[in-house]
């Protein structure tokens, strides 16, 4: 459980800054682009774009091959699918606890008209 | 999404649902994730009291929330805070219910936030507003759309 919560601070961690959302959501486009084009659209410098990278990678959210001298980077949608199970979990947790609420409350309400009536 | 809303609407009135929500009573009646039963809910219905829940599912493992009443406005609105015990998930989250009268009944709105509190805390920090939520619905949607789930 320990382990599980600290891959879901990585991966919520990686996901806390714009410009590597700007990347994951360009690599959700396309399938694999190569890092010089990665950093084109941003106004920071190749050694910035590695570094945010690097974290991306270390979340396991992107892949990093290289295919003769070009490096190309890869979505690795893993992770996410972990985040969003965590809060699933809860969705489940609260929609079957409401829909027996529900029924409940209407059985409640029921029996008070059956007695007001 | 570090939140989750739910909107439900219940033929019943707001002070039975309000009830059934707040005493122990009516939490064994419906609280957890499946047919498992309550073993233990206890209730302090003032601001600032506390409220304790265990529950045991049916694949036999037994799970327990607790917290404060912060809000307490019969039969209009609850606010607790919310914590698992045993470190299930560190951190502590909001839970807030608003039963609203209509014509048929309730309609209850239902918000568990501040989940994963420490790292909306620093996306915050980041100066990031909602853009994750953006993004982790985008992911979620085409992780469906390939069957990933």
């Amino acid at each position: 459980m320990e382990n599980y919560h600290k891959e879901l601070d990585r991966t919520f961690g990686a996901l806390s800054d714009p410009t590597r959302r700007a990347i994951l959501t360009r690599l959700e486009r396309e399938d694999r682009v190569s890092v010089s084009e990665l950093a084109r659209p941003f106004a920071i410098k190749l050694p910035a774009v590695m570094k945010h990278l690097a974290v991306l990678q270390e979340a396991g959210l992107v892949m990093r091959s290289k295919v003769g001298r070009t490096v190309t980077v890869q979505l690795s949608p893993e992770p996410i699918r972990e985040a969003m199970d965590w809060l699933r979990r809860y969705e489940r947790f609260w929609s079957a606890s409401l829909d027996r609420l529900a029924a409940y409350a209407e059985g409640k309400e029921a029996e008070m008209e059956e007695k007001g009536g | 999404m570090t939140s989750l809303t739910i909107v439900r609407r219940i033929r019943a009135r707001p002070s039975l649902v309000f009830d059934a929500i707040t005493t122990p009573e009516g939490i064994t009646r419906w609280w957890g994730p499946d047919d498992g039963p309550v073993l233990l809910a206890e209730t302090d219905l003032r601001v600032g009291g506390r409220y304790r829940v265990r529950f045991r599912m049916l694949d036999g493992t037994e799970h327990e929330s607790s917290g404060e009443y912060l809000e307490v406005v019969r039969p209009e609105r609850l606010a607790m805070s919310w914590r698992w015990a045993g470190g299930e998930d560190p951190g502590q989250s909001l839970v807030e219910i608003d039963l609203r009268a209509i014509a048929e009944g309730t309609e209850l709105t239902f918000t568990h936030s501040r989940l994963h509190d420490e790292e909306t805390r620093r996306s915050h920090e980041a100066g990031w507003n909602g853009a994750l939520d953006k993004l982790e619905r985008h992911f979620l949607a085409s992780l469906e759309h390939g069957g990933a789930k």
